[in-house]
């Protein structure tokens, strides 16, 4: 029996102050003036409550990168940022590509007690590109998957791409791709541009990431399949995907809060914190994506947490890891960029951080509203304060994030999943595997 | 001077300082002693990632002929190889007292992440990263082009109106980028040629013009033809599909050199392709700079050592170049 | 803070007339004469000597410039200097008698470089050194031939040197 939370004026989606009841892992109740009895209250004058977040593309490192982060500490930095519920990355040593491995990772996750892991599989064999892999067992185990991607590398061969994306129809699967033309792209270092040449770093075209996605569209269309496709970077990419949705295509694409806010100028001092795959982009880039998302050509927001160790970031450019930890900060940075700039409102943020990537992801039990009879999972969020975001945020186990040193606002107070608060006033609550184990 | 990374942030007026007080080291290489005592006792690294027995001499010679200590680290063979990282290879040879570090190496950015990492108080010096920049070839490619230029009287000018033509795979030349900003810096005007495919896609910013035609830039009687080595692993990357047709069109050939001004020079900065892109006649000939370039990069290489270690470490000016 | 004028242009000239009789005088006539200025005022102090030389004894001398910067051991404590061109004339160094001419001697570490600077350029038969003032504090054995005038000061106190050919005007004074 988890305990009775009441919420005290919560701002619901921004708008108007009301109280939440929680019971039982759902709410009970909304409205004003709820008594409060025996249950815990938690203050949330002022704050905004969004539905529980959910991240559809995290990478969680384990099985076989522990160094850089466990499903433990990956979960604890899901709760600091506000979300409920994250979807694994396959590319773990051994990678996400058989029933086993895939169940294994939910009861991980389910040990550590922080949020709601739903594992990814593998597209092929080892994300090699040659084979699929038993799409249909991973859908079928405990882990029910429904999401396949074998990001971090591109489902290239379109043939295989075809495959997969007919497979999944069996049982409604989704396949995820990182568009990336490997080709186009060897050896590349950042975006190909004015700053890549002069700064004398090998180039990943836009057109890289492009190519492939008008391809995968044009697969999804003829095959009647639906695809989504991964951390979208560039303008070209959400010019493909709005013509993509106007003909009626099944495609649903998301966005990094990185690509955001950040561009390919950081570059210049070769600070490795600022290496990424997709690359920063351009400010037309970051200013195009900010449009998709505000106008729905990009469904949602997702992090794609990658956490690494310091030693593959302090280092020459070259030798450096792709990726950024950040799923402490992101809607942090979705504040800054798209609500404080009045493209999304907080119903929005709620749609693109929550509910959609809930739906995409067919994760049952989250992303829903905040409504009586719903499952509790619940995000409170000062807009008002800011601050220099410091490793004090960071609750992974790595420390690679850009926004070290910059002023963010907001701050994410309360996070609760399935009525259990794993984020308490800002503080992360401990052991709670332990206590969710022994109810 | 804190560090020497790059030309693209050198002003004319740091630059011109460099090649002025390389004439003064040049005169001090025709004395009976061309040993100077200025920089006893500092100690010089040379840490080499990448293969150039070339630009190690030349600064090994350079720090020798101003009495410092000079130790070679070459990466091969090294912990290096064993996978020991630059943070630490760095901080041994912070340990060891290294004054200067002299880096070369195949990552582009490495000096800049070493002079701004806080592993050490040295001062560095790019000696070529990666495909971005090799500021003491620029120097002494522009100390070669003023001295032909004005000989004696080369102190205190820049290259104001000089012609510069430098052909060749630009997109892969460290060469041709601190070319660009350096000769731009001192006044000249760079064309650069090359073909289409060994061009950055966004050059738009440099202040440069882009041909395609060697023959063209070589019809306005440029002053100076700096000559890039091409290399032959880009073929297999179809940049161009043989080295038969990249000579054809963008080799330097005599008939082609002997359209040149009568003053103009050629450079190259070594080691050359004799026969592709450039002929022998070409580099033997009176107007290749080929060989004053080598004399003149020790010269060159003792201005920045000493500019970069024999005043007091934290000048008022403190600012990297 | 006010600096007082020990030599005004005409105690100039007549100082280096003077030095330009003693140098003839110690040198019994002007062959194998080489007068090397060191950089800055050192340089102007040099052509004027030679040209007074050259009138008093009919014949011309060898006159050019010698830079000790990169010679010098104290450029660890100071910003970073410029050297200066060194102009040895055509008919080298090697068994004159090399006269040094300077604007001040203090603590003699120019000179000392200077005769370092000397012994790579060549091996003269003699070197003597001509100084237009000579302020004393002195911290290693050198002593001048020639003076032009001994100016007792504070080891804080300032003597600047300034000629017409560097800047504008000629005059020596000490101060604060």
């Amino acid at each position: 029996m988890t305990e009775a939370l009441v919420i005290t004026g919560a701002r619901l989606l921004g708008n108007d102050g009301a109280d939440i009841l929680i019971r039982d892992g759902v709410i009970a109740e909304i409205g004003p003036g709820i008594s409060h009895n025996d249950a815990r209250v938690i203050d949330a004058d002022g704050l905004v409550a969004l539905p529980g977040l959910v991240d559809l593309h995290t990478h969680l490192r384990e099985p076989g990168y522990e160094a850089s982060e466990t499903i433990l500490t990956g979960t604890r930095a899901a709760a600091a940022g506000g979300f409920t519920a994250v979807f694994a990355m396959p590319n773990t040593s051994p990678v996400a590509d058989s029933a086993g491995v895939v169940e294994q990772e939910l009861a991980l996750g389910e040990a550590a007690g922080y949020a709601t892991v739903q594992p990814i599989g593998a597209v092929t064999i080892g994300q090699k590109g040659e084979r699929l892999a038993e799409l249909g067992a991973m859908a079928n185990s405990r882990a029910e998957v429904r999401v396949f991607s074998d990001d971090g590398f591109c489902v290239f061969d379109p043939l295989i791409m075809r495959r997969a994306l007919e497979y999944v129809k069996s049982f409604g699967g989704v396949i995820a791709q990182h568009a990336q033309d490997p080709r186009l792209t060897e050896g590349a270092q950042m975006n190909e541009g004015a700053v890549s040449a002069e700064l004398g770093l090998a180039g990943w075209p836009a057109v890289a990431e492009e190519s492939i996605i008008a391809r995968d569209v044009l697969l999804a269309e003829h095959v009647g399949s639906r695809l989504h496709v991964c951390h979208l970077s560039t303008a070209g990419s959400v010019d493909i995907i709005r013509w993509a949705k106007k003909r009626g295509i099944d495609v649903t694409a998301e966005v990094t809060p990185h690509h955001l806010l950040l561009t390919d100028d950081l570059v210049r001092g070769y600070d490795a914190r600022y290496k990424v795959n997709p690359p920063l982009r351009r400010e037309e880039d970051v200013l195009a994506v900010r449009e998709g998302l505000a106008d729905g050509t990009i469904d949602i927001v997702a992090t794609d947490h990658a956490p690494h160790p310091s030693e593959n970031k302090a280092c020459e450019w070259q030798a450096a890891a792709n990726g950024m930890v950040g799923l402490e900060s992101a809607l942090r940075v979705v504040h800054q960029t798209m609500v404080q700039t009045d493209r999304l409102s907080w119903t929005d943020v709620a749609r693109v951080m929550s509910a959609a990537p809930a739906r995409i992801g067919m994760l049952a039990g989250h992303g829903t509203e905040l409504a009586a009879g719903r499952p509790a999972n619940i995000t409170l969020y000062d807009q008002s304060v800011a601050g220099e975001f410091t490793t004090a945020e960071l609750h992974g186990r790595s420390e690679n994030s850009p926004y070290l040193g910059r002023e963010l606002p907001g701050q994410v107070r309360w996070t609760i999943h399935q009525g259990v608060v794993t984020l308490a006033d800002g503080e992360i609550v401990e052991d709670l595997g332990a206590r969710r184990g022994a109810e | 001077m804190r560090h020497l990374l790059d030309t693209k942030t050198l002003d004319r007026e740091s630059a011109l300082r460099i090649l002025d007080v390389a004439e003064d080291m040049s005169d001090t290489q025709s004395r009976e002693v061309k040993k100077l005592p200025t920089l006893r006792g500092k100690t010089v690294v040379n840490l080499f990632f990448e293969d150039s027995t070339r630009t190690r001499i030349s600064f090994e010679a350079a720090a020798k002929r101003l009495s410092a200590d000079v130790i070679n680290f070459a990466a091969k063979g090294s912990s290096v190889s064993k996978g020991e990282s630059l943070k630490d290879t760095a901080q041994t040879l912070q340990a060891m007292g290294a004054d200067a570090v002299v880096i070369r190496h195949s990552a582009s950015g490495a000096p800049r992440t070493l002079a701004t990492s806080g592993w050490i108080s040295a001062g560095v010096v790019n000696a070529g990263d990666g495909t971005h920049e090799h500021p003491t070839q620029a120097l002494l490619d522009a100390y070669t082009i003023r001295k032909r230029r004005f000989g004696a009287d080369s102190r205190g000018r820049d290259l104001a109106g000089v012609c510069v033509v430098i052909v060749g795979d630009v997109l892969h030349s460290r060469v041709a980028r601190s070319n660009v900003w350096l000769l731009s810096t001192l006044g000249a005007e760079v064309t650069l040629v090359s073909a289409p495919t060994l061009v950055p896609q966004n050059v738009s910013q440099w202040p440069v013009r882009v041909l395609y035609s060697l023959d063209e830039a070589l019809a306005e009687g440029p002053d100076a033809v700096m000559m890039l080595r091409i290399q032959l692993e880009r073929m297999s990357a179809a940049y161009f599909p043989s080295e038969r047709e990249y000579s054809r069109t963008w080799g330097l050939d005599a008939v082609r050199a002997a359209t040149l001004p009568g003053d103009s020079i050629v450079m190259h900065p070594g080691p050359m392709n004799r026969g592709l892109e450039i002929s022998s006649e070409a580099a033997d000939s009176p107007r290749s700079t080929v060989l004053e370039q080598v004399t003149n990069g020790v010269s060159v290489r003792m201005a920045v050592l000493y500019l970069l270690l024999a005043g007091e470490r934290n000048d008022e000016r403190g600012r990297d170049l | 803070m006010s600096a007082r004028t020990v030599l005004q242009q005409a105690d100039i000239s007549r100082a280096l007339t003077r030095i330009a009789h003693e140098i003839l005088e110690t040198n019994r006539g002007a062959d194998d004469l080489v007068l090397l200025g060191i950089p800055t005022r050192g340089v102007a102090l040099a052509d004027r000597l030679g040209a007074l030389i050259a009138s008093i004894a009919q014949t011309d001398v060898p006159v050019g410039s010698l830079d000790v910067t990169l010679f010098r051991d104290d450029l660890a404590k100071n910003p970073t200097r410029s050297p200066q061109p060194t102009e040895i004339p055509p008919g080298g160094i090697d068994g004159k008698t090399v006269v040094l001419v300077d604007d001040v001697l203090f603590s003699g570490r120019s000179i000392r470089a200077a005769l370092d600077a000397i012994q790579s350029i060549g091996r003269p038969a003699t070197v003597r050194l001509a100084i237009l003032v000579d302020r004393g504090h002195r911290e290693l054995p050198i002593r001048p031939d020639f003076v032009g005038k001994n100016i007792p000061s504070a080891r804080t106190e300032r003597v600047n040197v300034r000629l017409s050919e560097n800047d504008g005007v000629d005059e020596v004074t000490i101060g604060a």
